[in-house]
C-alpha cells in the first residue's frame, strides 16, 4: 500500500460539556451501533490502508477499550495493523502531546521506520465515508505537497473549523484556523495527504522551533511556500465536537437517504461486535421514527429518537427527540424530551427531563440494582 | 476436556429450511443459528478445543464458524476445527452414524491427549455448564455420563429412556419404549473418559451406522463400565420439527421468557455480520416481537421473531411468524403463522397463511401445525395467496399459482431464487 494512516483522537472539547467527562470525542457513540472513530477507521480499512496509528491522549480508556482488538476493522494483520499511541515518558521527553503536530512528532520513529511513501492524516471526531485512494490519486495528479480535504459547511458554524479559499485550480490561497469572521463556508475536514518524508521534515523543523500545531504551525505557515491543494467532497461529512452537532449528526440517521448512504451502500462501516440479543418490543410499546439497537427492551413510547445498545425503557415512559446512550435503564413513567441521556445510567421512575431551548444532558449516576 | 459437536445431520423434519443447509446452521431467535447454543455453552464452560463434525450441506455452517472468532475459539492451541469426512487409503466412507463419525476422528482427539471427551448434538436450544456435568462424572468415577432430563411420562416414548438405581447409575436403557419405566430422557450429551471412548469405538468400528445410543452405550454397559445419568433441569428444547421450531421461537417473545437471552451471565455468541441499528418508521408498529439488527419496519408486526437485515414494507402486516435474515416483505403483504427463511422476497399484497387447514400433499408429517413454510431465497410474485400447511421454495412465477392461490396443504418447490 502507498499510504500510512494517522488518526488524531486525543482531543477534548469543552463544547461537548459533560459528555466529554467520560470519554474522548472519538469514542462518542454514533447512530446506535457505532463509535465515531469507526468512520475514519472503516474508511481507512476500506481504502486498503493497512497500517494505521491512532493517537490518543485525553480520557482514552473508553477509546482504548473500543480499539482493544483490531480485528473488527480487519486490522488484525501480520503486515501493518492498528497501532494505538498514547504519550509516554522517555529519558528525553516527559511531555503530553502538546498539539497535533507534537503528537505525531513524538511518534516520529514509527513514521521513519515505515516505508509507505504517503501519509493520510484524519481526525477521529468526524462522521463520513471516504475513499482515501481517490484523494491520494488527486494529490499525485496535482503534484501537490499537501492536500486538504474540504467541504462546504451548511448547517454548522464554519468559524469553528479551518476556513479555506481556493483558486480555480483548487490551490489553496487562504487558510485561517477558527477565524472570528469569514466570508467563505469552505472548511477543512481535518483530512490531509502529505508525503511521508516531507511530513517528517516539517515536523522536525516545527519541533525545533517549539511549535506544536499541525494546522496553525505547519499548514498555514507553509501556505505560500508549498503547493497546498483542496480536495472538495460533496458527500456526507459531519463533525461532532459540540453538543449541538453531536445531537444533529445522530438525528441525521433518522433520514432515509443518510441511512441508505451509510448502512446500505458500499463500503460498509465496521465496529466492535457486542454480543447482545435482538431488541425486544413488549406489549404497551409504541415506537415511531426511531433507531433501536440490539439488547434494548422497550415497554414505553419512543418517538424521533435513537436508543443505543442495551437500553431498557420502562412502562409508560415517553422518549421524544432524544438520544439515549448505551446501557441505560429508564424507570417507569419517565419523560425524556430533547435530551441526551449519558451512558450506563439508571434513571429513576417518574423522572421528568425536557430540554427547553437547547439539548439537555441527563446524568443521574444512580446505583443500579439487579431487577 | 475437549468437545465434539455432531453437526452433520440434515434435520429432514425441518423440511425446506434444511434444503440448502444443515440443521445446526438454521437461524434461531432473531439473530442466532442453532449451533451458537452448543458452541457458546462450550466456551462458557471453559472448553476451548471443539471439533465440529459436518457432512450434510456444510457451506453455511463453515462460513458461520470460520476460525471461531465470535466464540473466542480462535486459539493457538485447540480452538474450533471443522471436521468433514475425508478420503482414506482404505475403506473411505461417509459418517454412517454418530459414533462412526467420532471414530473417524480418533486421530484428531488423540492429538490433544484428552482425559475426557464431551459429545454433543448441534441441534438443541439450551444453556448448560458442562463443567458441572464433568464434576459429576469425576465424583462418580464414571466411565460414561449421559445428560438426561425428566420429561412427562406420556412423552417419554419419543426418547431414549435411562433407568437408574438410587445413585444415578444407569442399569438399563430403552430406546423409544412403548411403556416407559422411567421419565429420564437422554439429551444426546455424553461425557466419556478417553480410554473408554477409544476402546469402545475401536471395538465397534465395523458396526454399520454405529450410534452412541444404539451401540456404544449398550456395549459399555455390557462391558461392565460405570454409566451414570446426570440430571439436567434447565431449559432444553429440541427444535427438530417445524412445529417445535416455531414454538421455541415464539417462547422468546414472552415478557419474561423461560429461556432468557438477556441475562448478563452465560451469553450466547454469534457471528454478527450486520451491525447497524434497526429502524421503525412513523407508520410502522411493533408489538411483542424480537427484532435483529439492521431491520427496517414500515409496516405492522405482531408476535413475531424477525431476523437481521429484514425489510417489512409499508402496509404489510406480519403476525405469529418467523422472518429470517435479509428477507423482504413487500407493501401490503399479509403474513400470518409462517416461517420465512433467509433472503426470501415476498411480493406486494401477497397473503400467506389464509383459508382452511388441510394435510400437506408432499409430507403431512413435516408441514403441519397450520404453518406456511417459505424456503431460503424464495420469490413469491405480487398478489399471490398461500394457504396453511403449505411449503413454497424457489423462484415461483404467477403461473405456478392456479387462480393466484396455493390452497391449504399445497406444495410448490421450484429451482432458483434469490441466493446470495
Amino acid at each position: 500500500m502507498r499510504a500510512l494512516g494517522i488518526i488524531l483522537a486525543g482531543g477534548n472539547s469543552n463544547r461537548m460539556k459533560e459528555l466529554s467527562e467520560k470519554r474522548a470525542i472519538a469514542a462518542m457513540p454514533i447512530a446506535g451501533s457505532y463509535r465515531c472513530i469507526d468512520f475514519p477507521l472503516s474508511s481507512m480499512s476500506n481504502s486498503h490502508i493497512q497500517k494505521v496509528a491512532v493517537l490518543t491522549q485525553y480520557n482514552s480508556r473508553s477509546l482504548n477499550e473500543h480499539l482493544m482488538s483490531s480485528k473488527w476493522w480487519d486490522f488484525g494483520r501480520k503486515q501493518g495493523g492498528l497501532y494505538v499511541f498514547t504519550p509516554t515518558v522517555t529519558s528525553t521527553n516527559n511531555w503530553w502531546y502538546r498539539g497535533t503536530a507534537d503528537a505525531i512528532y513524538q511518534n516520529l520513529k514509527w513514521l521513519k521506520e515505515s516505508h509507505e511513501p504517503y501519509v493520510i492524516i484524519a481526525s477521529g471526531d468526524c462522521v463520513y465515508k471516504l475513499d482515501f485512494n481517490k484523494v491520494l490519486e488527486y494529490h499525485i495528479a496535482k503534484r501537490a505537497d499537501i492536500t486538504i480535504v474540504c467541504t462546504e459547511c451548511h448547517d454548522d458554524d464554519p468559524n469553528r473549523f479551518g476556513v479555506l479559499r481556493m483558486n480555480e485550480d483548487f490551490r489553496i490561497e487562504e487558510f485561517e484556523e477558527k477565524p472570528m469572521v469569514s466570508d467563505s463556508n469552505l472548511i477543512s475536514t481535518g483530512i490531509y495527504v502529505v508525503r511521508r518524508r516531507h511530513l517528517i521534515e516539517m515536523l522536525e523543523r516545527c519541533a525545533e522551533e517549539g511549535r506544536y500545531d499541525l494546522v496553525k504551525d505547519i499548514f498555514i505557515r507553509y501556505k505560500n511556500l508549498k503547493r497546498i491543494y483542496g480536495y472538495k467532497i460533496n458527500t456526507y461529512w459531519s463533525n461532532i465536537a459540540t453538543v449541538e452537532s453531536y445531537y444533529r449528526t445522530n438525528m441525521d440517521f433518522l433520514r432515509p437517504e443518510i441511512r441508505d448512504y451509510f448502512f446500505n451502500q458500499y463500503p460498509e462501516v465496521y465496529s466492535k461486535i457486542d454480543d447482545l440479543p435482538p431488541a425486544k418490543y413488549n406489549p404497551g410499546n409504541m415506537v415511531r421514527n426511531s433507531l433501536i439497537s440490539s439488547g434494548c427492551i422497550i415497554n414505553g413510547q419512543v418517538e424521533n429518537s435513537i436508543l443505543f445498545k442495551d437500553v431498557y425503557v420502562g412502562n409508560n415512559c415517553v422518549i421524544k427527540n432524544s438520544i439515549v446512550l448505551n446501557n441505560v435503564y429508564l424507570g417507569d413513567n419517565t419523560h425524556i424530551e430533547n435530551c441526551i441521556v449519558e451512558s450506563r445510567d439508571t434513571i429513576r421512575a417518574n423522572s421528568y427531563y425536557c430540554g427547553e431551548d437547547r439539548i439537555k444532558i441527563v446524568i443521574e449516576k444512580n446505583e443500579r440494582y439487579a431487577f | 476436556m475437549i468437545a465434539m459437536i455432531l453437526a452433520g445431520g440434515q434435520g429432514s423434519r425441518l423440511g425446506v429450511l434444511t434444503a440448502r443447509m444443515a440443521k445446526p446452521a438454521v437461524e434461531f431467535g432473531g439473530k442466532y443459528r442453532i449451533i451458537d447454543f452448543p458452541l457458546s455453552n462450550c466456551i462458557n464452560s471453559g472448553i476451548d478445543t471443539v471439533g465440529v463434525l459436518t457432512q450434510y450441506q456444510p457451506l453455511k455452517l463453515n462460513s458461520h464458524i470460520g476460525i471461531g472468532i465470535p466464540w473466542d475459539l480462535d486459539r493457538n492451541v485447540g480452538g474450533v476445527s471443522v471436521l468433514p469426512p475425508y478420503e482414506k487409503s482404505t475403506d473411505t466412507e461417509w459418517y454412517t452414524g454418530t459414533a462412526n463419525a467420532i471414530y473417524q476422528n480418533l486421530a484428531y482427539m488423540e492429538s490433544y491427549h484428552p482425559d475426557y471427551v464431551l459429545i454433543l448434538g448441534g441441534d438443541h436450544i439450551y444453556k448448560m455448564d458442562y463443567e458441572v456435568m464433568l464434576d459429576y462424572h469425576k465424583s462418580n468415577h464414571a466411565d460414561v455420563t449421559v445428560a438426561c432430563m425428566p420429561v412427562p411420562l406420556e412423552e417419554a416414548s419419543r426418547f431414549g429412556i435411562m433407568i437408574t438405581d438410587g445413585h444415578g447409575r444407569i442399569t438399563e436403557f430403552e430406546e423409544k419404549p412403548e411403556h416407559p419405566r422411567s421419565n429420564l430422557a437422554s439429551m444426546g450429551i455424553y461425557i466419556f473418559s478417553w480410554q473408554t471412548l477409544k476402546e469402545s469405538l475401536i471395538a465397534l468400528k465395523d458396526q454399520q451406522g454405529c450410534d452412541f445410543g444404539k451401540h456404544i452405550l449398550p456395549y459399555c454397559k455390557d462391558a461392565g463400565r460405570r454409566l451414570f445419568a446426570y440430571q439436567f433441569n434447565g431449559y432444553w428444547k429440541d427444535v427438530g420439527t417445524l412445529g417445535s421450531y416455531w414454538q421455541a421461537n415464539m417462547e422468546l417473545i414472552d415478557i419474561v421468557p423461560e429461556f432468557n437471552l438477556y441475562e448478563e451471565y452465560w451469553k450466547i455468541y454469534t457471528k454478527g455480520d450486520i451491525i447497524r441499528p434497526q429502524y421503525v418508521s412513523s407508520e410502522g408498529s411493533v408489538d411483542r416481537c424480537i427484532i435483529g439488527e439492521g431491520t427496517e419496519i414500515y409496516g405492522e408486526v405482531r408476535n413475531s421473531v424477525i431476523g437481521p437485515g429484514v425489510t417489512i414494507c409499508k402496509g404489510a402486516v406480519v403476525q405469529d411468524s418467523i422472518i429470517m435474515r435479509n428477507s423482504r416483505v413487500g407493501p401490503g403483504a399479509h403474513i400470518s403463522k409462517a416461517i420465512v427463511a433467509e433472503e426470501a422476497q415476498i411480493g406486494d399484497n401477497v397473503e400467506i397463511g389464509i383459508g382452511e387447514e388441510a394435510p400437506n400433499v408432499l409430507n403431512p408429517a413435516i408441514y403441519a401445525w397450520g404453518l406456511a413454510t417459505i424456503g431460503e431465497g424464495t420469490v413469491i410474485p405480487e398478489g399471490m395467496k398461500i394457504g396453511k400447511n403449505t411449503v413454497v421454495s424457489g423462484k415461483t412465477l404467477p403461473e405456478d399459482y392456479p387462480d393466484g392461490f396455493l390452497p391449504g396443504g399445497g406444495a410448490l418447490l421450484k429451482e432458483g431464487g434469490e441466493l446470495p
